[in-house]
């Protein structure tokens, strides 16, 4: 693996976001409303209980660590849409570049990218409504990571569907965290839940996360296991993705598909 | 002449349809191989191969002497193109496309590199101007300055003056005949204009249904096929290939 050329992807990536407002707004627009918004509706909900429940660390956490995780998603499948849009395969693919080295670049770009949509949130988190998600001290970091490989998983999964189907697919890629997060439990216990997304919620990694969050939350201790758990689903989801992509690459190039890429290009 | 571009067998199949059938053929050092036919031929499918984003149905290409299907990164780091349907990404800057090709390439001393670069094809002035800004010309001249960066063994050029003035293209012609001359490479140049052809390619292939019809030096090829010209040669290749393929 060459880092150059990693790092030529990640270059590539930088000087498109430093060119382009519409580009840097949405890294920290819709998270930043979405901090907003679930901060006042935690608020309301702390008015109308009373004093009895704190939701602002329950729902304002849990959202900033979904936001997190969705952001790191769309890092990576936004990087690799830019290909896309600029129909720069042929370019890419017949240079030396190797695939671990292109999806290398797109997950450094990523952790640039959601580490600012982040920073946001935690700044709007503290700032405005007095959540200090570093008070929990390094023991989020395990949590941070576990959503981390999440989102990169997504992000690769879903660039490789946008890759077999066309650039038309990428609206199966943008609602795939609406559609997961249900059955991830971001604002509930999975107890919540009917058995049947039960089921489904176990293979998720951030299930874990947000039940162990909760469980600390509630004066529990940091549930080891869960976080075992967690971890392994993640690394394993990652794995998969790449696997997929890879696959994908080589049906591409195999078919022809690569070379012809355009917006109908679904063989 | 030391080989630099080795194709043997190469075939493409898409379902029952054949696109390029078992061709061979090598491209030498300091040479200019004109690879020629009418629309449908085989030349981009052929092209693709090479640059390793179209696998081969059967067939082996070495570049330099790496095997791509084995050594894909060392073989095409001796490796480049330019074409018309593979312009770079309009929403970076002249400059902005050459660093991250250059990185991707692995050329040393790449600042330099690139300055000599805008420098040989004239566009310092565009140096910060958005390539998807530039004329078709312009953008052309920014292609085959990415063509060259890693000054590259194996230099695929798909039309390359297909959208440029004839000064510019007889300049660019002069330009890509003084890298063949350095001996720096060989070059595979597609191009539907004859008279260009005849200018600058040492030797021709002529493509039709997938398969090398005719071979040879376009100065000699068409009085030895009963014409006048390349042109007509051509025209003959596209119309009656089996009428050529028997003579």
């Amino acid at each position: 693996m060459d880092g150059a050329r990693t790092g030529a992807i990640v270059l590539r990536h930088f000087y498109l976001l430093r060119g382009s407002l519409t580009r840097v707004v949405p890294l920290f627009i819709w998270v930043a409303i979405d901090i907003v918004l679930w901060g006042y509706i935690a608020r309301y909900l702390n008015g109308v209980a009373g004093a009895t429940f704190d939701f602002v660390p329950v729902l304002l956490g849990a959202v900033l660590l979904w936001d997190f995780c969705s952001r790191v998603m769309y890092g990576v499948s936004t990087a690799f849409f830019e290909d896309v849009w600029a129909r720069n395969f042929v370019n890419l693919f017949s240079t030396p570049l190797s695939l671990s080295e292109y999806l290398g670049g797109l997950v450094v770009s990523s952790m640039i990218t959601s580490a600012v949509g982040l920073a946001v949130m935690l700044v709007l988190a503290a700032g405005v409504f007095g959540l200090s998600v570093l008070g929990y001290g390094p023991g989020i970091f395990p949590f941070v990571l576990i959503l981390f490989l999440f989102g990169v998983a997504l992000g690769i999964l879903g660039s490789g569907v946008v890759l077999r189907l066309g650039p038309a697919a990428e609206w199966f890629v943008w609602p795939i965290p609406a559609l997961v997060s249900p059955f991830v439990g971001v604002f509930y216990p999975l107890a919540t839940l009917p058995p049947w997304m039960q089921h489904f919620a176990r293979l998720l990694p951030p299930s874990y996360v947000f039940e162990g969050l909760r469980t600390i939350l509630a004066g529990g201790a940091t549930p080891i296991d869960m976080l075992t758990l967690g971890a392994a689903l993640a690394v394993m989801y990652v794995a998969i993705a790449c696997w997929f992509f890879a696959r994908i690459y080589r049906h591409a190039v195999r078919t022809g598909l690569l070379a012809r890429y355009t917006a109908e290009s679904v063989s | 002449m030391r080989t630099v571009l080795s194709v043997v067998g190469l075939r493409r199949e898409y379902g029952k349809t054949v696109a390029v059938e078992r061709i061979t053929f090598q491209v030498g050092e300091g040479e200019i191989v004109g690879l020629l036919g009418p629309n449908g031929a085989g030349k981009t499918t052929t092209i693709s191969m090479i640059l390793g984003v179209l696998a081969p149905s059967a067939g082996t290409i070495e570049i330099d002497g790496a095997d791509l299907a084995t050594e894909r990164s060392r073989a095409l780091e001796r490796a480049n193109f330019a074409a018309v349907h593979a312009p770079l990404p309009g929403n970076l800057t002249v400059a902005q496309n050459l660093r991250i090709f250059g990185l991707l390439y692995g050329v040393q001393a790449l600042s330099a590199r690139i300055d000599a670069l805008l420098g040989q094809f004239e566009l310092q002035a565009l140096r910060d101007v958005r390539c998807g800004i530039l004329s078709s010309g312009e953008q052309t001249r920014v292609g085959l300055a990415k063509a060259l960066l890693n000054r590259p063994r194996v230099l695929l050029l798909d039309e390359p003056t297909a959208s440029l003035d004839p000064a510019t293209a007889r300049d660019i012609r002069t330009k890509i005949r003084a890298y063949a001359a350095e001996g720096e490479g060989g070059v595979l140049w597609t191009s539907h204009n004859m008279y260009e052809v005849e200018g600058v390619c040492d030797r021709v292939l002529f493509l039709s249904h997938g398969r090398i019809l005719l071979e040879g030096d376009p100065k000699t090829l068409p009085p030895r096929y009963g014409k006048a010209t390349l042109e007509e040669l051509f025209i003959a290749v596209a119309r009656e290939p089996l009428t050529l393929e028997g003579s």
